[in-house]
């Protein structure tokens, strides 16, 4: 006797009997559950990230350079035990190293920061992502931080002052104290370092909720060292600032997404569960016939169920885990967060919430499959069906269309609970693909919006070596330098006399103090000709003279000012008003950094280097070809102009790819709900094909009709679908906006346009076509006089 | 008269079996002829019907009906061939519970492509004639069985078919309802229908037919005209 009695060989034999439902089901739950655990994980990793990392890192509440020079270590030691102060770390030495890149050209300065390792003494925990810690003067680890070229584990890097160094790893500091770290011995062995001129000094506080509380234990710190001593500190308010930009951005996305691919999982799940076991209706009338109690069938059909569900919930958690972790990767990097991992409970959640919905969507059709009458039960498929669905028959054969297509567009009217699940698939996945395609336009006009110079073919870095590159025949050690007045003026005039230009400008910025704000606010100096084609603007407009400033909405509602209002901004001892003539739309610098067109503050002495050019070309005019003979004007300064590279940024990256991936595994989740459900039909009108066959139906009038049977499913859930995609999309761009305290402009909100809605809503129409083309064809491939025995 | 009906050592083989399940058989069936096939379970009937319907093919020899070599036809062609030579009438009368009876009866008008109020003439007279015209916007589900293998038979001659197969008409009915299908064979082949008939019912094939074929595991253990025939044709001789 076979193992596990009566019940266990029914529930094999009814596993095992209907294979392509079987692997249907197991296909389905396992994209429920994969959608279901990167959605879900993402959603995790995207609640509170900077809270998380920060909490895990032992974040410093207070970073805290001060000058070596100006206090001794038992000065720095005593503010340890100072009121309030819970844990101290420090004093590390802090230099500043500056690389030099392939071509010799200098790159993005790094902080860097010498301690003796990552753990830090309890406070500013570094997570090593890569490689160790150093444990030789020339070695460095790289801070994920670092907003410049990409430095590999294993590759050195040379300084403009003259050092070499091996990079062993890299790692990331959610307090962001610095953008390399050194042993303390590795700082003061730096080539021409007489001891580091600054000191690092990390602070955690019994208090630090407030930004209030944090100026009160800044001032308490002040007071406690000499005059002059304490060089600048952050707290970690302003970290996570800028660090929830990003999540707070993206966290309606993902819920959105997340609640989207759920209730679809659910409805198709059950979908496919209730139809198995509704389509298993004679078999139970045979099993009960044969002595089998209600108990027992309902029994045997949740194992019928649950046992490919629990097959697909395995490999969908393995699936989900493996797709989250590149996904995790990128959200990483766009929360700038410490390493992130599939939660455990997110995947004990999605995996017993799946068996959950299949057991209770099987448990429903067997109960009603259990109490019904054995002779009843029995007479399925064998009577005469009658009433539903017959009017819409009716009414298609009046429709001038061939019979075949008129037939199978009435056929879902004799199944409607089916059909309604059916529709509801294919308006979910069309409402996840239109809000996907609403998303990733959002995104990605999002991330356009902060290039502000999109419009600039042409780019000029002025940084120059004095002796014409680094490296130089007297031996010492090349620096770039910025360039002079006079310099700036030849470059100017450079690109002025090309023939192609057709506008360019110049940014530098600087920090400068506004009335009405704590502290200072980055300002962006925009010159020239044509003062960049500017950000996506909310209101007023970009700038189009001298005395104009720009601001984003936070840096209004912060400063209380608004478009029209003047105000001072002060820096290096002047001060010059300007006119607030915009709102702009620029998260840049926790949406408060500022541009402006005052040509004063880039005048005189102190005032700051220009940073870049962009150069905008006549219409027609090559690119490669604009920039050789500007390069050529250029050479005696040792300026080069490249091709602008437009910016992609980590947050735009993710979004896409997940969205495509979301996606991609809802619509897979529709189709097989449409393929189960087409099957089943098929199955069931078998004798109706095998007759229609035997009437002169062609393979391909058979095909034509499972295919329009399904074809107005999928038009009615598309027409659904496309305003429900709208509509979740114009519900979480509010929250994203919310998210970044800020209004969001019109590039960025009105995405859809009449065309892309059209083929959008006729997508429902192929998800359904696709789903059905396998049984269509069965239908068409089945021998007639095989059909026509069936029962 | 030609032939409607010639099978040319036509045999039909299931998967590996040696002993084919059919034939092979030769045999001929002339316009306006009535052909009763018996036998018992398993003898080949509904293979020879199946065959004869273009519903299958042979392993080897041909199947001529109307003139069309039907084992050389692909399934496209055998489906026009079926929806436009063919009637077929079967013991469970499959008809379709979503359409009205005169949508069954018009379904293969319709993929003919057969003109609307042709077709609806048409129907309108099968109705008619054959006493369902009450019944013409009915479902089949509320329908006797002797009523249902009437919309059956009606469906089956709306495009005026060269050949009537019916397989066990009576099969599913009541004695009364089988009388009047019966009857309404008779009627039918008496107008000139050929009309072949697959039955166990030895006084059905008697009564309808004016020759048996009788199989036995696939091959033809007689083949002679019917009592009835006889009785009809002495009798018709006398008459002259």
């Amino acid at each position: 006797m076979r193992r596990g009695g009566a019940l266990g060989t029914v529930v094999r034999s009814g596993v095992g009997r209907r294979r392509l439902q079987t692997l249907v089901m197991v296909l389905v739950t396992m994209v429920a559950v994969v959608s279901a655990v990167v959605a879900g994980s993402l959603l995790v990793a995207s609640s509170a990230p900077f809270d998380h990392a920060f909490a895990r890192q032992h974040g410093a509440h207070l970073v805290v350079q001060v000058d070596a020079g100006a206090v001794d270590a038992a000065q720095l030691a005593a503010t340890g035990r100072l009121p309030g102060v819970t844990a101290v770390a420090g004093p590390y030495p802090a230099t500043t190293l500056t690389p030099v890149l392939d071509h010799g050209e200098a790159g993005p300065q790094l902080f860097t920061v010498g301690r003796p390792s990552a753990t830090g003494g309890g406070v500013d925990e570094l997570s090593l992502l890569s490689g160790r810690w150093p444990s030789a003067p020339g070695e460095l680890v790289i801070s994920t931080d670092y907003n410049g070229p990409e430095f590999t584990v294993g590759s050195t890097l040379r300084t403009t002052s003259g050092a070499a160094l091996t990079i062993v790893g890299t790692a990331s500091s959610v307090s962001g104290t610095a953008q390399a770290w050194m042993l303390p011995a590795g700082v003061d062995a730096l080539p021409g370092s007489g001891g580091p001129a600054q000191q690092q000094e990390l602070y955690r506080f019994a208090a630090a909720d407030t930004a209030t509380q944090l100026d009160a234990e800044r001032a308490e710190l002040a007071r406690a060292l000499p005059s002059g001593a304490l060089l600048g500190t952050r707290s970690y308010l302003d970290t996570k600032l800028a660090a929830d930009e990003n999540a707070q951005s993206i966290a309606p996305f993902l819920l959105a997404f997340g609640a989207l691919g759920l209730v679809m999982s659910v409805i198709i799940v059950a979908s496919v569960v209730s139809g198995a076991v509704g389509s298993g209706m004679r078999r139970i009338g045979i099993l009960k016939a044969l002595g089998f109690t209600p108990g027992q069938v309902v029994r045997a059909y949740v194992a019928q169920a649950l046992l490919p569900a629990a097959l697909g919930t395995a490999l969908g958690l393995v699936g989900g885990n493996l797709l989250a972790m590149p996904l995790l990767g990128d959200a990483q990097e766009a929360y700038g967060s410490a390493s992130l991992a599939v939660s455990w409970w997110v995947d004990l959640a999605v995996g017993g919430s799946a068996l959950l919905v299949v057991a209770l969507a099987a448990v429903v059709p067997a109960l009603r499959a259990g109490r019904l009458r054995t002779v009843d039960a029995i007479a399925v498929g064998r009577a005469p069906r009658t009433g539903r669905g017959q009017w819409a028959h009716r009414l298609a054969t009046r429709l001038p269309v061939p019979r075949p297509v008129s037939y199978g567009l009435a056929g879902p009217f004799a199944r409607p609970v089916r059909t309604a699940a059916l529709v509801a698939a294919v308006a979910f996945s069309t409402a996840a693909a239109t809000f996907a395609s609403g998303l990733t336009s959002s995104a990605n006009a999002i991330g356009h919006s902060r290039e502000v110079d999109s419009g600039y073919a042409v780019t000029v870095d002025p940084m120059v070596f004095p002796h014409g590159g680094p490296g130089q025949a007297d031996g010492a050690p090349a620096r770039p330098i910025p360039l002079t007045a006079a310099q700036d003026a030849t470059v100017v005039a450079a690109i002025k006399a090309q023939p192609g230009t057709a506008g360019y400008y110049a940014i530098s910025g600087i920090q400068a103090a506004v009335s009405g704000v704590a502290g200072t606010v980055q300002t962006m100096l925009y010159t020239g000709d044509s003062p960049a084609t500017g950000y996506d603007m909310l209101a007023g407009h970009w700038l189009t003279g001298p005395g104009q400033v720009v601001a984003p909405q936070h840096f209004l509602t912060t400063s209380g000012h608004r478009v029209g209002d003047t105000i001072t901004l002060t820096s290096q001892g002047s001060s010059l008003p300007a006119v607030i003539v915009g709102e702009s739309f620029n998260a840049g610098e926790g949406g408060m950094e500022l541009s402006a067109d005052l040509p004063a503050f880039l005048t005189g002495p102190g005032a700051p280097a220009i940073w870049t050019y962009g150069v905008a070309l006549k219409p027609g005019v090559s690119t490669a070809s604009y920039l050789s003979g500007l390069n050529t004007a250029l050479a005696p300064l040792g300026v080069r102009g490249t091709e602008r590279q437009g910016e992609t940024s980590n947050i735009v990256v993710m979004v896409d790819a997940m969205t495509a991936l979301l996606t991609l595994m809802l619509l897979v989740v529709a189709g097989l709900g449409v393929l189960n459900a087409v099957v089943l039909d098929t199955r069931e009108r078998v004798r109706d094909l095998g007759v229609c066959k035997a009437l002169g139906m062609t393979p391909g009038q058979v095909t034509a009709m499972v295919l329009t049977s399904v074809a107005g499913v999928g038009l009615v859930g598309g027409i659904l679908g496309v305003p429900g995609g709208i509509a979740l999309h114009d519900l979480v761009l509010p929250m994203v906006g919310h998210g970044m305290d800020s209004a969001l402009p019109s590039q960025v909100t009105d995405v859809y346009h009449a065309l892309e809605l059209g083929l959008l809503g006729l997508g429902g129409v192929l998800i359904a076509m696709l789903g059905a083309l396998l049984p269509a064809g069965w239908a068409a491939r089945t021998r007639t006089a095989t059909a026509l025995r069936t029962e | 008269m030609g032939h409607v009906i010639e099978l040319a050592g036509a045999a039909r083989h299931y998967d590996s079996a040696d002993t084919p399940a059919l034939g092979p058989l030769t045999l001929t069936v002339e316009e306006g002829e009535a052909l009763a096939v018996t036998g018992p379970s398993g003898s080949g009937k509904s293979t020879l019907l199946n065959l004869i319907a273009g519903l299958d093919k042979p392993s080897s020899g041909g199947v001529t009906v109307a003139g069309q070599r039907l084992d050389q036809l692909g399934e496209r062609a055998l489906a026009r061939f079926r929806r436009e030579r063919i009637g077929m009438v079967f013991q469970f009368f499959n008809l379709l519970d979503d359409l009205t009876v005169t949508d069954n009866i018009l379904l293969p008008a319709q993929l003919a492509k057969t003109g609307g109020r042709a077709a609806a003439a048409r129907a309108a007279e099968l109705l008619e004639t054959l006493g369902i015209a009450k019944h013409a916007r009915a479902y089949p589900g509320r329908l006797s069985g002797g009523e249902r293998q009437r919309v059956a038979v009606a469906r089956a001659l709306i495009n005026r078919p060269a050949l009537l197969l019916a397989d066990e008409p009576t099969g599913a009915l009541d004695s009364a309802a089988g009388q009047e299908v019966r009857e309404l064979l008779i009627d039918l082949n008496r107008g000139g229908q050929t009309v072949v008939l697959v039955t166990h019912d030895d006084a059905l094939a008697e009564a309808c037919a004016g020759r048996r074929l009788h199989l036995v595991d696939g091959r033809i253990a007689f083949d002679r005209p019917t009592q009835d025939s006889k009785t009809r044709n002495e009798a018709s001789a006398v008459t002259r």
